[in-house]
């Protein structure tokens, strides 16, 4: 029998009652009294000089409250790039001022240059209307293709930074000299060159903030979509506005969905606390679709050139890589780790490798700036090694899955350093592979591909095989790295007079069901139903300083932190049952719930224990603090290393190019599950995320810097239609060894493992159907580009 | 400003609204509605969907005038009776068929009018009638999975939930 209660138990989500009756509390649906309305005025051309913001019509308008422009924050600090990287020659990054308002200069459409804050929407959005209509903007040439931007000075995103470039990033430059050595040496090198597809994140829920100031206490609030409440208010406080951190509050309500997108702090967020202090009433805004499109930090966007040498027999030498990593026009929070930090360091994948060189060139251009998108970097890293492995596979004419599994880190080579730099702690590849392999019928695969061929239709089957770093991180290793931040995290376990249990976490959750599976997990540990524990996030108010969630880090961090805040009640429970047991300390031992002196009937349970503690009547007060609260920072010791292997079959249509995935099929060692139900749900999320990656999804601009894929009727979301039911085994489990929990994490895995495996099914479809000359395409893998490849 | 009156969810009601206000924005701050999201403003992504005289409408596509004297039900009439979740709602929480919750008010309102018009719908054909419904949390597995197991379909032999 399943468990049906806590850890490993497929809990029903608590949260999805209030969602499912349209009850959930979404920042749109807050309605603060006296509130009004900004609507921001964003640059529709990709580069110019602000000459003139024609303000004063829209002033006078009707309802209109306030206006501003860049010239109104231009003394304010600049949102900062959050992790400094030292190109090549040891110089730091460039790092422009990124502003609330563009000032001087417009740098991608959408670039938002004023503000009207007026009584109604309607008010505030005709203003705005007129504001365009007379602001003077010279037009620039836009600078939108990468390699272009490097190489022309003359046309700069940013006045002070010439080449348009923002660092040179060699990964690890010692390593460069042997990496060139090996490939000179090697017996074959493979060579792939692939873009990799710039992507919006299109969380469901647009971006919306709603400011507040309270003019008796200088007090102020900001209501926000962010997956990371205590980091936007530090970033606000200590960078942007200046406002005392202990002057802020930060509330991230429900907040549906972020993928990435919600962990930046954007300019809107200071725009609306600064426009309500100004006006003394709260000031709301809510993005349309549209200004999602082209104002969220949109995600990928690689250029990459890929090397893979090796022997005859496939066995690995050596990879080397050159990327030009698009940053858009200003540095988003987290932009300068994304291609390094959290790609380089992967690029040697699950796979022995002595040799591996990684350099990176990240350019401005004038497009949306681009951050972390779901796996962020790992997926890039992944899909090159990914196409490359399979492109060497059918030039020396050997088995893609054989290929793979000689060339994996076995089980007993962990610990195992990278050359790259990192120390994987446990893993077991060819087990997930072995999985893959049984759960997709691999060995039934030719009885399908003849099936599918008597319909006109060319089967292939693509395989993919992906490692990440999560949990993220080390702060004494991501500080030596460059981060600007810490990246701990911490809960508060409160347990109230009455017995139940407030749990306070650094954790966000934003779809991902923490409010179900961190209380399975206390309940678990303190054998306690978990309907008594309620778990509380999303407010700096109320929660201790955490780093919010990203990186599928919220229960190998967060988790962490509240294990060992509920290892802190136990031991002080195990004090106060001393007492009341007249027992010694040592004797008693704590388990389901109950106080219990060893070898004897003699017991507390834990609400009398908890009682105990708030009305102290028997207690030990003369060496034991009343009250029954703990808090816990942790600093995890590693990153955490979950990986897989996964299998794609599709079915290309011969006359129009057009693919359809037949069946999916994911592997994955997440370490220990908590909620089997949530973790698949994760899987499936991050696959069809990853599918719409190579089948479908597109940012393009166009040689003036327009964005054509600005709506979705341009962007293609993958929809219920494309995509099948998928295989989803967590079954494969090497326990992470450094958190108590055992726990990887799983958000991110499918959009990480399944955009190679889609495009590798689609060539395999080719070659089978007798299209060899096809080696690679370049995603979104659309039946225009399937059919102009076949008949090329 | 004109005066407009429907029925919500079995209730009459009324209000003043403009000619271009949307009956999506009625509902959302004319009556404190919060359960019918907008996602996209362009009649593309779904969370706004009711239902108008029983038949499913992107409420952001409609003038709140034009609903004037229609019977309109939005996620918050789904419930039954004694307030525990419908049966559609109910097949969504056990099937994990939703994460963050922003398209599920439009989901489900999408997967009732389809039950309404083909109460045995096969994978396909429930695939085919959410198309105009985006979801970007779920990959869409769990929630064709529910949808299916709502219309008393047997669904254990898809896979793991």
């Amino acid at each position: 029998m399943p468990k049906d209660y806590g850890i490993g138990a497929s809990s029903k989500r608590r949260e999805d009652v209030r969602f499912l009756s349209g009850l959930g509390n979404y920042t749109d649906d807050v309605v603060i009294a006296g509130q009004t309305y900004a609507v921001f005025v964003r640059s529709t051309v990709a580069h110019g000089r602000i000459k003139s913001v024609g303000t004063a019509t829209a002033s006078a308008m009707p309802g209109v409250l306030a206006v501003f422009t860049g010239e109104d924050f231009k003394d304010v600090g600049g949102n900062p790039a959050g992790w400094l990287i030292n190109s090549r020659d040891g110089t730091p990054m460039r790092e422009p001022k990124r502003p609330v308002l563009a000032h001087g200069k417009v740098r991608h459409v959408g670039d938002a240059y004023a503000a009207v804050v007026a009584e109604t929407l309607q008010q505030a959005k005709d203003a705005a209307q007129v504001i365009a209509d007379e602001t003077e903007i010279e037009e620039l040439p836009a600078i939108v293709d990468m390699a272009q931007a490097l190489a022309d000075s003359s046309n700069r995103v940013h006045d002070e930074i010439p080449d348009n470039q923002c660092f040179d990033w060699g990964w690890i430059e010692d390593n460069r000299a042997a990496t060139e050595a090996a490939f000179k040496s090697a017996p074959h090198v493979t060579t792939l060159e692939l873009v990799n597809n710039r992507l919006v994140p299109n969380a469901m829920e647009p971006r919306a903030s709603i400011g507040e100031y309270f003019p008796g206490t200088g007090d102020y609030k900001l209501t926000t979509t962010s997956q990371n409440p205590h980091l936007t208010r530090l970033l606000i406080a200590a960078f942007v506005m200046g406002i005392p951190e202990n002057k802020l509050t930060v509330v991230a309500p429900d907040v549906g969905g972020g993928f990435g997108s919600k962990i930046y702090h954007y300019g809107e967020e200071a725009l609306v606390l600064a426009a309500a202090k100004k006006i003394k009433r709260p000031v709301k805004w809510v993005a349309e679709r549209s200004e999602s499109f082209l104002s969220d930090a949109h995600g990928r966007d690689h250029v990459t050139k890929i090397e893979l040498a090796c022997d005859k027999q496939g066995n690995f030498l050596a990879f080397r890589t050159s990327t030009m990593a698009n940053v858009g026009a200003y540095l988003s929070n987290f932009s300068t780790a994304t291609p390094t930090f959290l790609h380089g360091t992967l690029m040697a994948g699950p796979y022995k490798v002595p040799h591996v060189y990684v350099n990176v060139k990240t350019v401005f251009t004038n497009t949306a700036p681009v951050d972390a998108y779901r796996g962020a970097g790992r997926p890039e890293a992944t899909y090159s090694l990914e196409r490359v492995i399979d492109k060497m596979c059918r030039e020396l004419n050997l088995d893609p899955f054989e290929v793979r599994r000689k060339n994996f880190l076995t089980t007993d080579m962990f610990p195992y350093t990278t050359p790259v730099g990192l120390v994987y702690d446990t893993g077991n590849y060819q087990a997930t592979l072995d999985k893959a392999m049984e759960l997709g019928d691999v060995a039934g695969f030719e009885k399908r591909r003849v099936e599918s061929a008597k319909r006109g239709k060319l089967r292939g089957m693509g395989l993919s095989t992906w490692i990440e770093a999560c949990g993220i991180a080390p702060s004494n290793l991501v500080g030596i790295l460059g981060s600007r931040v810490g990246l701990y995290d911490a809960a508060t376990v409160r347990v109230n007079a009455t017995g139940n249990i407030s749990v306070m976490t650094g954790a966000h959750s934003h779809g991902q069901g923490h409010e179900t599976v961190f209380a399975q997990v206390v309940a678990e540990q303190l054998g306690i139903p978990e309907s008594s524990i309620e778990i509380v996030h999303g407010d700096t108010s109320k929660i201790p300083f955490g780093m919010g969630s990203y990186g599928s880090r919220s229960l190998a961090v967060c988790g962490t932190a509240m294990t060992k805040a509920v290892d802190k009640i136990i031991a002080k429970g195990k004090k106060i049952a001393a007492h009341m047991l007249e027992a010694a300390e040592g004797d008693i031992t704590f388990a389901d719930g109950k106080f219990s002196v060893a070898g004897t009937d003699k017991a507390k349970t834990f609400g009398e224990i908890a009682f105990s503690a708030y009305v102290p009547h028997n207690y030990p007060l003369e060496t034991l603090e009343p009250g029954l609260e703990e808090t816990a920072f942790y600093d995890p010791a590693n990153f955490t290393y979950p990986a897989g292997a996964y299998l794609c079959e599709v079915e290309v249509d011969a006359e129009t190019g057009k693919v359809e995935v037949c069946s999916f099929t994911c592997a994955d060692d997440f370490g220990n599950v908590m909620n089997p139900m949530i973790v698949e749900g994760q899987v499936h999320g991050g696959v069809g995320q990853g599918i719409g990656q190579a089948l479908l999804e597109n940012t393009s601009y166009d040689e003036n810097g327009q964005l054509l894929t600005g709506s979705y009727m341009d962007y293609a979301m993958p929809r219920a239609d494309d995509v099948p039911f998928y295989t989803v085994d967590a079954s494969c489990i090497t326990p992470c060894t450094h958190n108590p929990l055992g726990v990887k994490g799983c958000g991110e895995a499918g959009a990480i493992g399944s955009p190679p495996a889609v495009v590798n099914a689609v060539i395999d479809a080719l070659h089978r159907g007798g299209h060899t000359h096809v080696t690679h395409i370049d995603m979104p893998v659309s039946p225009s580009r399937v059919w102009s490849a076949m008949n090329a | 400003m004109t005066k407009v009156t429907m029925t919500v969810n079995g209730k009459a009601v009324s209000g003043e609204v403009e000619g271009r206000t949307l009956l999506s924005a009625f509902l959302r701050e004319g009556l404190g509605m919060t359960g019918t999201h907008i996602g996209c403003d362009t009649s593309q992504c779904g969370a706004c969907v009711v239902h108008v005289d029983g038949k499913a409408v992107k409420s952001c596509t409609m003038f709140a005038l034009d609903a004037a004297g229609s019977s309109v039900k939005t996620i918050e009439g789904m419930a039954n009776a004694d307030g525990s979740l419908g049966v559609i709602q109910q097949a969504f929480q056990d099937h994990h068929g939703l994460q963050c919750g922003f398209c599920t008010p439009g989901m489900v309102m999408s997967s009732a009018a389809l039950l309404a018009e083909n109460p045995k719908p096969t994978e396909a054909e429930v695939r085919h009638y959410l198309e105009g419904n985006i979801c970007r949390c779920t990959g869409y597995h769990n929630i064709v999975k529910a949808v299916l197991a709502a219309s008393g379909q047997d669904v254990s032999s898809v896979a793991a939930e």
